[in-house]
């Protein structure tokens, strides 16, 4: 299986992203912003970090890299997408994932580990949890909490497309504690905390990041 | 020279912090008069010449794309 | 205003100039005439002011910071020493780690946003410089009073632009410390370390040599940003004494400074440069001064081809701008075009603006006049030297004779009424509010940040080769008695490198003190140089680098005197390192080392408003010996934790509440025991089993469990020491 990490200017953790593709069992393919070519990868992590600084919005620059017009297309075709942190804003402004993510209400950056409850068992990305499931990842982001309106929010919480939600206080205001969200055809995840920084004890709070990643090759390889 | 200007807002019903911050401080500072703040931006594009109804309808289909996300916010744009 | 050429200056010898204004003194500026046989033009007079600037020249401390080389240990492990960007240390399996720590005290108290992230880009620009790769950062801060108003501004303001800047670069932050004390309002001291590692034969030096080589400068444009802001803003004093000048503040873009961080590395990777310099103080008078002395001296620039973002700019402007983000390469002419190309790819501005060239003069011209013509190294190297007057203070003394004097804990409500007062003072409180902003998690290889001794990265995943970085000051010490404080600053940082796993290697310094025109301050100055050059013979670590700030005092008052100290170790197998919180119920715990009435200089001693008494006497070889132990039976500890501030009060509060699991513990002089801050002393959680192991004199004082942790009878639910611990931060700045 191959699995490509995209790289915009700016993109942070698409090493870890890549690290995490690896500790699955699958092949990370380093994909460059400038290129159209997804190199016949199997599926796409956009990892976080502050793609062109953040500028204008998050993630809003981004979206309209050479890589993104081919990303878009093979996502609507049913490949496998993630979008972490900034990759989820970015899947946001793409309109890939309905919504928009915000300014935390604290207006602080937040760098912690958070505990998850995994809601959605069924997606590419989360078939590898059991439902209920709790979690702890480390949370670190500026600009996480997500909106939108209440008609969206209704339509995601009926038909089961909350991967996951805040366990706890509230990090960052996000509308009913989402902490991801898919698709309707549930192949593009998109998700606020960092699952590549759960997947070895030594550097992360647990290794409860990992089946993300094993996720979608139990998915891939069901196809 | 013309200058076309872009106002972005949050919508009214998405959450913006940094304007319910800045409501906040007002009446620390002795502004008692405000009863909300939002913030939002401001885009200031500069073009030759003075600015035509076709720039305008352009820069609103940029502003449709890139400079607001429609999701949640709005804009409005002017000749100034 | 006309342009001013070499030619006008040799025909109108007597124009007057403003060089007091710029800061040089009168024989400083007929020093100037000298070497150029004329009056300098407004552009090099530009250079040579800021140049010659406390800041840039370290006038005042040279005579005594060359001790660090005069009494240097014998060490295998320094590649490059004093005198570049940052010093380099081989850690072994072939890697070189460059570490080094700056001031960015004034333009934080400024505008502390701005001020504090351009801290971190500059920091992180001189490790990029000696062509590593950043890997982490950390940033020791120190602040007035936790309730005055001026620290409800500078402190969020400081650690937002930190976080803003270093978290978009991706470079987890690992440590530092937050101490808040008097002195410090009006002079927040933002010291900002970075850590960077390379291979061996990736080392580069900022030199420029080859003549036909070129000239290349990349990054950002260059804009008006704190023009003369190295000389102003570090330099003068502000205060009552005259109208400040306005000093111009610089704004980073951390995304420019990611994209160049990026770049440079592929352009290193590809061995494209034969010597590399970036642009921080004293922009590209800095860089080309330093670069063109370097090498042979010859250079020639052409300074109308510095791309700019205000055209309005004066050269002399241009000179002095302190714009972010840029750095300025020398290029073989065969690797010029795939340079331009690595920047095309990254979308980085790039301008070829000069040459190297036979002969020994740097030569800047302007639309093809020559507006400077001056031998580099008397602009960048050969600055003025002052042996300023010093003399031991008449506090000294004083102080010194008197008795701390406070009340100690002896009854359960006494001990448990001391420990939630240690638990939720500023200055031991849990700093989460603030490392909360930092992203600790980024690149995937931290194994210890703060509230850690150590902050630890991984240099390789194969081999699990890692390096611990700790860094130190204990002002009230040094108040006390800055040559053993420096010393007990350097004991402390070694020992929190140990206590984590990591052999202690090389050490890097950032001196912060008040005024050198005050004889007093220049004796507490040249005391910690002493103490620090031999304390560092002593314990066989050299020193690499470093950074001194002076200047930070309002009116007559200055600071206390605050030598951060760093130390960087190495460890050969992260997975082995020691963690500070007690991991399970069962253990025991153990003092190493001895306690003895130290209350001088210790927080309860502070929280009682007592400054006098005598600082603990530095003893290097018992700490050395508790290094060794350490060192050696590190496979023994469950979790280790060093004892500094707060004594073992503190030491107890977070290694029980660090993973929620209590102690008991009896101590027979209690109040002392838990108070006094003797130092060269750290706690251990073993098993029972391995007690016989234990070679170093120890004390049994607990063991480990519960959910409370109880003290001679006193008992505290780690419930409620967790909320006075952490309740203060959000309190004072939420």
């Amino acid at each position: 299986m191959r699995i490509g990490v995209v790289t915009f200017p700016g993109t942070l953790d698409d090493r870890d992203a890549a690290r995490a593709v690896k500790y699955a069992g699958a092949e990370a393919v380093s994909l460059w912003h400038g290129d159209a070519d997804l190199k016949g990868v199997d599926a796409v992590i956009l990892p976080g970090g502050f793609s062109y600084g953040d500028y204008l919005r998050c993630g809003a620059i981004s979206r309209f890299a050479p890589v993104m017009t081919e990303i878009i297309a093979q996502a609507n075709k049913g490949m496998p997408l993630l979008g972490i942190c900034n990759g989820f804003q970015v899947l946001c402004e793409a309109h890939l994932l309905p919504g928009a993510l915000t300014r935390n209400h604290e207006l602080h950056f937040l760098c912690r580990d958070q505990t998850l409850k995994i809601e959605n068992t069924t997606s590419a990305w989360t078939s590898n949890f059991t439902k209920g499931q709790e979690i702890v990842i480390p949370l670190k982001n500026g600009e996480g909490s997500f909106q939108c309106d209440d008609e969206t929010l209704k339509l995601l919480e009926d038909n089961n497309r909350i991967v996951a939600r805040y366990v706890g206080e509230n990090p960052n205001g996000s509308r009913n504690l989402i902490a991801g969200i898919t698709n309707e055809r549930g192949n593009v995840v998109g998700l606020m905390p960092h699952p590549e920084h759960a997947i070895d004890s030594l550097t992360g709070p647990s290794t409860d990041g990992l089946p993300f990643f094993t996720s979608v090759l139990t998915a891939l390889v069901g196809k | 020279m013309g200058k076309i200007v872009v106002d972005v807002m949050l919508k009214p019903e998405i959450l913006d912090p940094q304007g319910k911050a800045v409501a906040a401080a007002l009446p620390r500072l002795g502004f008692s008069f405000a009863t909300d703040v939002r913030q939002g931006k401001r885009f200031e594009i500069t073009v030759d010449g003075d600015v035509t109804p076709a720039q305008i309808a352009e820069v609103e289909k940029a502003a449709e794309v890139l400079l607001a996300n429609p999701v949640i916010e709005t804009f409005t744009v002017r000749a100034e | 205003m006309a342009l001013d050429t070499v030619a006008i200056a040799q025909t109108s010898p007597d124009t007057k100039q403003p060089f007091a204004e710029l800061g040089l003194k009168p024989d400083e500026y007929a020093r100037i005439k000298e070497i150029l046989n004329r009056r300098p033009t407004s552009s090099e007079l530009a250079m040579y002011s800021v140049m010659w600037s406390e800041h840039c020249s370290y006038k005042s401390s040279k005579v005594h910071l060359k001790q660090f080389g005069e009494k240097a240990p014998h060490s295998d492990a320094l590649l490059v020493g004093i005198g570049e960007n940052a010093g380099v240390v081989d850690v072994g399996q072939g890697y070189a780690v460059t570490f080094k720590i700056e001031s960015h005290n004034h333009p934080s108290f400024i505008e502390p946003y701005q001020g504090a992230a351009t801290g971190v880009g500059g920091i992180v620009r001189d490790i990029l410089t000696m062509g590593a790769r950043p890997i982490a950062v950390m940033d020791p801060l120190r602040f007035g009073p936790a309730d005055a108003p001026d620290t409800k501004r500078v402190l969020p303001g400081i650690v937002a632009g930190i976080g803003g800047y270093g978290n978009c670069l991706g470079l987890p932050n690992i440590g530092g410390e937050i101490t808040f004390d008097q002195t410090y309002l009006g002079n927040p001291l933002v010291n900002a370390l970075c850590v960077g590692v390379m291979r061996h034969d990736q080392i580069k030096l900022a030199k420029a040599s080859g003549a036909g080589n070129l000239v290349v400068l990349f990054g950002a444009k260059t804009g008006g940003d704190g023009i003369g802001g190295v000389s102003v803003l570090a330099s003068e004093t502000f205060g009552a004494s005259g109208p400040a000048k306005r000093p111009s503040v610089q704004v980073g873009d951390p995304f420019v400074e990611k994209v160049l961080i990026e770049c440079s590395l592929e352009i290193f990777a590809e061995d494209l440069v034969v010597g590399i310099q970036d642009l921080g103080g004293a922009g590209l008078s800095c860089a080309t001064s330093e670069l063109a002395s370097g090498g042979s001296g010859g250079m020639q620039v052409q300074l109308d081809k510095v791309p700019l973002r205000d055209p309005s700019l004066s050269p002399e402007e241009i000179l002095m701008s302190e714009s972010q983000e840029r750095m300025c390469a020398i290029v073989e002419p065969k690797h010029i075009a795939r340079f331009l190309e690595i920047c095309a790819k990254w979308d980085v501005t790039v301008d070829v603006i000069g040459e190297v060239t036979d002969g020994d003069r740097l030569i800047i011209t302007w639309h093809g006049e020559v507006i400077v013509d001056v031998p580099p190294r008397t602009v960048a190297h050969e600055g003025p030297v002052y042996n300023r007057p010093l003399a031991q203070p008449d506090y000294i003394n004083i102080v010194n004779a008197q008795v701390i004097d406070v009340p100690l804990p002896k009854t359960a409500e006494e001990i448990k009424a001391a420990m939630l007062t240690i638990a939720s003072t500023p200055n031991l409180a849990d700093k989460s509010w603030v490392t909360s902003q930092y992203d600790k998690y980024v690149q995937g290889n931290t194994i210890l940040a703060q509230p850690e001794d150590a902050g630890m990265v991984r240099v390789d995943e194969s081999t699990q080769l890692g390096v611990a970085i700790s860094t130190d000051a204990n002002a009230n010490w040094s108040y006390l008695n800055p040559y053993e404080g420096a010393k007990l600053a350097l004991a402390e940082a070694a020992r929190n490198i140990a206590v984590a796993g990591a052999k202690p290697l090389a050490v890097t310094n950032c001196l912060n003190f008040g005024s050198p025109e005050d004889p007093g301050v220049m004796w507490q100055f040249a005391e910690t140089v002493r103490g620090l050059a031999d304390g560092c013979l002593e314990m066989g670590l050299p020193v690499t680098g470093g950074n001194v700030s002076f200047y930070n005092q309002t009116g007559d008052v200055a600071i206390l005197p605050t030598p951060v100290i760093g130390v960087l170790g190495v460890i050969q197998d992260v997975r082995t390192r020691t963690p500070m919180g007690i991991p399970a119920a069962g253990l025991d715990l153990y003092l190493l080392g001895e306690t003895k009435n130290d209350l001088a200089g210790s927080e309860w001693a502070f929280l009682h408003n007592q400054r006098g008494g005598q600082s603990p006497t530095a003893d290097l070889q018992r700490e050395m010996k508790l290094i060794d132990f350490l060192l050696a039976n590190n496979s023994i500890f469950k979790s280790a934790h060093d004892l500094s501030q707060g004594g073992l009060a503190a030491t107890l509060v977070e290694a029980t509440l660090k993973n929620n699991v209590g102690a008991t513990i009896t101590l027979g002089d209690v109040g002392i025991e838990l108070l006094s801050e003797t130092p060269s002393r750290v706690l251990i959680a073993i098993d029972p089993k391995d007690a016989a192991k234990i070679t170093y004199p120890a004390t049994k004082i607990g063991t480990t469990g519960g959910t409370s942790l109880t003290i001679n009878g006193a008992e505290i639910s780690l419930d409620e020491l967790r909320t006075v611990h952490t309740s203060t931060f959000p309190k004072l700045f939420g």
